[in-house]
């Protein structure tokens, strides 16, 4: 079963140790955090997409943002990675501001991010597409690129280690092949292995398991908690909730740009709020009930509260409260 | 019809003035949109900002033809700056517009009675070639089998040459270093190469300016041979003709633009010169087409054959069918 050797390594006891005193609400404090964001905000015309008021990633553990469509994960993601700029808020990456870097320079800092729509550069080989994940390479300065003397011992060396990864993620077959060549789930196992050539400290994986066929999962799923055991942190999206039990340590449930909830996965799945934001407040409610609600006109003034509130502001924590507490 | 003085003429601009200069124009391209993925519709403002920079330099200022060379190119730098800063961060299709613009701007300026004393106005500006026919090594006509060159024709063709031969050894040079992996990385996903960490504006301005230089050393070529800078040479067509080239050629291959440009000028020639044969000999019913029609027929013919090797060759004559192959899955 490869679910019991991903449970019983020494790092993911040490990430679930630190973890273990962290108490279980949106914005907890963590112990050694990696990244630590303050309101950060972004609008889209009178949408409030992300309004995040504090949340931290801890370093070494795998920290899975799971939420339903349209909760603002992905528009989270591209704000930290500077490929959006948010309307406010601040971030910190290993203690250096990184509001309004440019992406380049977060994936310097050791900030490295994959795509929910995969981007494997379809007209480059395999093997090209992870030499370019290298940084720092003498031969990408326009003069010296025309000197192969000056970059060829380096480029032999990313070349090993890229190769190295390639058959870690067991796509060394295919080194030569164009990269647009590859199957759905191989074009995922090489963009992330491409990021790890850049030296990544923390690992964004922005929907690693979207469109893989399912018999690929699991094995996505080890290379995801390789990550930690080779000393990386892992940031990624999910929304599928199940996906994230087996390997997260530590869950953020964001919905409507909100964060809703935190803690590890057990405790999460069971939160009422988690449940609400995936499923609707009234999921549990038999049709009989709200029937019944709608003569007394409670369901009415739910209905004209949502209507009249939700464009604008983002209030799903208080409100999904508010319906809570109505029952 | 003389098909042996037909071929020899036709053969003459395989290798003649004209290929030379749009294999530089598409070479330069080639850098921009065949690696880069950069849609740079304003070529032919570069190869005018080349030929100006020495008719401007040397009939205008009286100043050494040198510093002319050196303007020019810096001219070409400085134009890939003015272009690429305002819209290299944006969209690709925002370089096309402003650069098709731009390349309309510069010949218009070119030919404006405004700038009369400087550029010439629409007549440009001649008398700037002397000092490169100067340089001259070669003192009698070269003979060669049915080929003859007279002594100015041959110096422009060796210097051309060789500039093409310098710019295909640069770009292949490039493009097989980890910079030209980077350029293509770009033309594939720009956002993806940006999250490895490059600085993706730096690379489009360098290809860019790149481009731009060889396509200054096309424009610098031609008129140096025409002995003249004639502003209208330098038209939006201009352009799309390199762009024809570097297709038929095949785009992101190092000698598709020079095979590209060898082969159109050489077909034209001898489409041009078959075509007046048959008319004079009539082969063709003169109510059908004369001798006058023969310079749109040709057009019309290479237009049809261009738009076949899109249908059965996409890639172009060198291009690799795998690559093409992977934009239908």
């Amino acid at each position: 079963m490869p679910d019991d050797n991903l449970s019983l390594t020494a790092k993911r006891e040490a990430a679930v140790a630190a973890l273990a005193d962290v108490p279980r609400e949106p914005g907890a404090k963590k112990p050694d955090p990696i990244l630590v964001a303050d309101d950060v905000k972004r609008h889209f015309g009178g949408l409030l997409a992300v309004d995040v008021d504090h949340v931290e990633v801890q370093r070494g553990a795998i920290t899975a943002l799971i939420g339903p469509n349209g909760a603002g994960k992905t528009t989270f993601f591209n704000l930290l990675t500077g490929f959006d700029r948010a309307n406010s808020g601040s971030w910190t990456f290993n203690g250096r501001s990184l509001h309004g870097t440019p992406p380049f320079k977060v994936a310097r800092a050791g900030m490295v991010r994959t795509f929910q729509l995969t981007k494997a550069l379809s007209k480059l080989t395999v093997i090209e597409n992870m030499r370019l994940g290298a940084t720092g390479q003498r031969g990408e300065s326009f003069w010296r690129a025309m000197l192969p003397f000056t970059w060829r011992g380096q480029e032999d060396a990313i070349t090993e280690r890229a190769e190295e990864l390639l058959a870690r993620f067991k796509l060394d077959t295919k080194r030569d092949d164009f990269a647009g060549s590859l199957s759905g789930g191989q074009r995922k196992l090489l963009e992330m292995a491409r990021a790890l050539m850049v030296g990544p400290e923390l690992v964004m994986l922005d929907e690693p398991m979207a469109g893989v066929n399912p018999a690929l999962t699991q094995s996505l799923l080890q290379h995801v908690a390789n990550l930690r055991e080779q000393g990386m942190t892992v940031l990624f999206i999910e929304h599928d909730m199940d996906m994230v039990r087996d390997i997260a340590d530590w869950v953020v449930v964001m919905g409507q740009g909100r964060i809703l909830a935190e803690g590890p996965p057990e405790t999460v799945m069971s939160d009422h709020k988690v449940i609400d934001a995936y499923l609707g407040a009234h999921h549990d409610q038999s049709l009989a009930e709200l029937e019944e609600q709608l003569e007394t006109g409670t369901l009415a003034e739910e209905v004209a509260a949502e209507l009249g509130q939700a464009p604008a502001e983002a209030v799903p924590v208080e409100h999904t409260g508010e319906t809570k507490d109505g029952r | 019809m003389d098909w042996g003085n037909i071929l020899e003429l036709s053969l003459r601009e395989l290798i003649g003035v004209q290929a030379i200069v749009f294999a530089l124009a598409a070479i330069g391209i080639n850098v921009q949109f065949g690696y880069t993925g950069l849609l740079n519709f304003g070529q032919a403002a570069f190869a005018a900002v080349g030929g100006y920079g020495i008719a401007v330099i040397v009939t205008t200022y009286d100043m050494s033809f040198w510093l002319g060379l050196v303007v020019g190119i810096v001219g070409a730098i400085v134009l890939a700056l003015l272009l690429g800063i305002p819209t290299l961060r944006l969209r690709a299709d925002y370089l096309a517009i402003v650069t098709i613009a731009a390349s309309e701007i510069v010949r218009l300026v070119g030919r404006s009675a405004w700038g009369r004393d400087v550029f010439g106005g629409s007549d440009g500006i001649t008398g700037f070639s002397s000092a490169f026919y100067d340089l001259n090594p070669f003192t009698e006509p070269f003979e060669f089998g049915p080929f003859q060159f007279r002594e100015r024709v041959l110096w422009v063709l060796v210097v051309g040459w060789v500039l093409v031969a310098v710019c295909t050894l640069v770009v292949w040079l490039l493009m097989r270093s980890p910079w030209g992996r980077v350029l293509k990385g770009i033309r594939e996903d720009e956002d993806a190469v940006r999250s490895l960490g490059k600085n993706v504006y730096a690379y489009k301005m360098q290809s860019l300016v790149l481009g731009g230089v060889i396509g200054a050393l096309a424009g610098m070529v031609y008129s140096l041979f025409q002995g003249a800078m004639q502003p209208d040479v330098y038209a939006t067509n201009f352009t799309f003709f390199a762009y024809a080239i570097l297709i038929l050629g095949g785009a992101a291959t190092v000698f598709g633009p020079v095979l590209g440009a060898a082969i159109v000028w050489f077909a034209f020639q001898f489409i041009d010169l078959a075509l007046r044969g048959a008319i004079r000999q009539d082969y063709i019913p003169s109510w059908f087409m004369d001798a006058n029609d023969t310079g749109a027929v040709r057009f019309m013919l290479t237009g049809i054959v261009l738009v076949l090797l899109l249908v059965f060759r996409p890639q172009g004559i060198l291009g690799d069918r795998r690559e093409i192959a992977l934009d239908a899955r």
